[in-house]
């Protein structure tokens, strides 16, 4: 028998030492095709506008994007304010929306998937809530808020909220009988359950959920820099606009993307922390 | 045996659904430390059964008493292994293990003592740390039996836990519960549709009738372990199970 245990646990060390290796070299692979679809895209743009194929006036080439960006390291003009000023007045505002809509919304989405009647207190109101779109609470965040920081911040707050509060409560309703079975039949709680299997349960999807917020908040940002603002990446872009500056606006969009992709990667990597059990395959 | 103190009463246990009787005045013992199978066709009502040993759905009539007190998981310690693999994706194996024993708010020495014990007679030593998507099917399903004894249960209930194994598998781990069982001396009740199975596991096999369920017979298996499926006796004792069957 003990011969029997020690070929299957070889077999299984074995074969996950293979898998491992198997998505090390994949993801070496994929790393390649990305860098090379990225280069290929960058020359075909500065070569578009080199030749004249698309006016300088409505596209700028990628060189003159480099060049205003490390321009902008500097120098406030033509929009008032260093990129540094615009970045940190953007992040400030994204992370207070965006945190507030992760604390109150992951709890509030796992609460209402497990107590049934939190649930059917607060989802007439939420369903109505969720289809309107962030923007359209402009004008009342106005009237309620001002046109300061925290309006700026109430409309992230609100594209972030929603997918936070589905996922989370998703997550817990799909939690299998079977494991709700095995701690009820260990003698645990109503909370016991929840807290040591729903909400264990609910936990991958719920990342899905603030990952998907933090792009909404990010993609919002321009919104809400709408309200009378004098820094900001999206205050940036409207400058750029208003000053037929291609470059400029160009420079304020892949800087949101740029710090969005870091962001996302930062996210990923507590996420692969916080659920490290999830299974790759 | 005979001497044996009465560990679990089931005392006319009657469960209805609406018009449906699905369970009809089922009573029986078991003995402290007692192996039982119950072998009975598919649709009789097992899992009505099982779900209401467990607590899990209350009897319309009928008690169980645990130590001669209303069976409780919350006061009682019973554990319960399903079919399907039921080990928490989100802990490892030893992890998993621990599951019950912190449940049940034991004190980080005897969790430790206990998961060791448990993990040594499972021999995954080297696997504690394993998550169950990084295990094979058997292996999850050894991990979850694992847990099932390690809170020396009042009563473990085990619902065709080898279902899904194949037939090497099964022998492998039909001597490995048997193994645990005689090192915790726990008391168990194993539901399987194997007659095979039931012969080499138990100590006293009941037979369930079609719906609504009631006792058919009680046999007592007398072999000495460890058991040979070639053994004329077995396979005396599997006929006769067998022969009661045959009405299925």
């Amino acid at each position: 028998m003990s011969d029997n245990s020690k070929q299957i646990s070889t077999e299984t060390a074995n074969s996950i030492q293979i898998e491992a290796k198997a998505k090390r070299r994949e993801a070496r692979q994929l790393l390649l095709i990305s860098t090379v679809s990225v280069l290929v895209f960058l020359c075909l743009w500065e070569l578009a506008v080199r030749a004249g194929w698309i006016d300088s006036k409505y596209l700028c080439a990628p060189t003159m994007v480099v060049e205003t960006f490390l321009q902008k390291l500097t120098d406030p003009k033509p929009d008032g304010a260093v990129l540094g000023v615009h970045i940190i007045t953007s992040l400030r505002l994204v992370l207070v929306g965006y945190l507030t809509a992760v604390i109150i919304g992951v709890p509030l989405g796992l609460i209402m998937g497990y107590y049934h009647t939190f649930d059917k207190l607060v989802s007439p109101i939420f369903e109505i809530v969720r289809p309107i779109p962030p923007i359209a609470w402009i004008p009342l965040s106005i009237i309620w808020l001002g046109v300061g920081t925290t309006a700026k911040a109430f409309i992230i707050f609100l594209a972030a909220f929603v997918p936070c509060v589905i996922n989370s409560y998703t997550g817990v309703k799909l939690t299998p009988v079977v494991y709700l079975n095995v701690a009820k039949t260990s003698g645990a709680s109503n909370w016991e359950v929840f807290w040591t299997v729903s909400r264990n349960y609910a936990m991958p999807l719920a990342f899905t959920g603030i990952q998907v917020a933090l792009g909404n908040a990010w993609s919002t940002l321009v919104a809400s820099e709408l309200l009378a603002a004098t820094a900001g990446l999206g205050y940036m872009i409207q400058q750029g606009r208003s000053l037929v500056r291609p470059d400029v606006i160009i420079v304020g969009m892949l800087t949101i993307g740029v710090i969005g992709a870091i962001l996302t990667t930062l996210l990923s990597k507590l996420e692969n922390h916080v659920v490290k059990w999830r299974s790759r395959a | 045996m005979e001497n044996q103190e009465i560990k679990v009463q089931v005392n006319h246990l009657t469960k209805r659904f609406g018009d449906l009787l699905v369970l009809n005045d089922i009573s029986f013992n078991i003995k402290k430390g007692e192996f039982v199978c119950i072998v009975g066709p598919t649709g009789c009502g097992k899992t009505t059964f099982l779900n209401l040993l467990t607590r899990l759905i209350d009897p319309t009539e009928g008690e169980i008493l645990i130590d001669g007190e209303p069976a409780d998981p919350k006061k009682h310690s019973i554990s319960f292994v399903f079919q399907e693999p039921s080990a928490f994706p989100w802990l490892t194996a030893q992890q998993n293990i621990e599951y019950g024993l912190r449940i049940k708010k034991k004190s980080s020495e005897e969790i430790a003592a206990q998961s060791e014990k448990i993990i040594g007679l499972l021999g995954l030593e080297k696997y504690r740390n394993a998550y169950p998507h990084e295990m094979s099917v058997s292996m999850e399903q050894r991990v979850v039996i694992g847990r099932a004894f390690a809170l020396n249960p009042d009563l473990l209930l085990m619902d065709e836990p080898y279902g899904q194994m194949d037939i090497k598998m099964r022998y492998y781990l039909e001597d490995e519960v048997i193994r645990l069982w005689q090192a915790t001396g726990s008391t168990v009740l194993f539901i399987t549709h194997n007659l095979e199975e039931a012969t080499y596991l138990a100590e006293r096999v009941l037979i369930l009738s079609n719906k609504p369920a009631n006792i058919k017979a009680n046999i007592n298996v007398d072999l000495p372990r460890p058991r040979k499926v070639s053994d004329p006796e077995f396979i005396k004792i599997r006929k006769e199970i067998t022969d009661m069957i045959k009405w299925w």
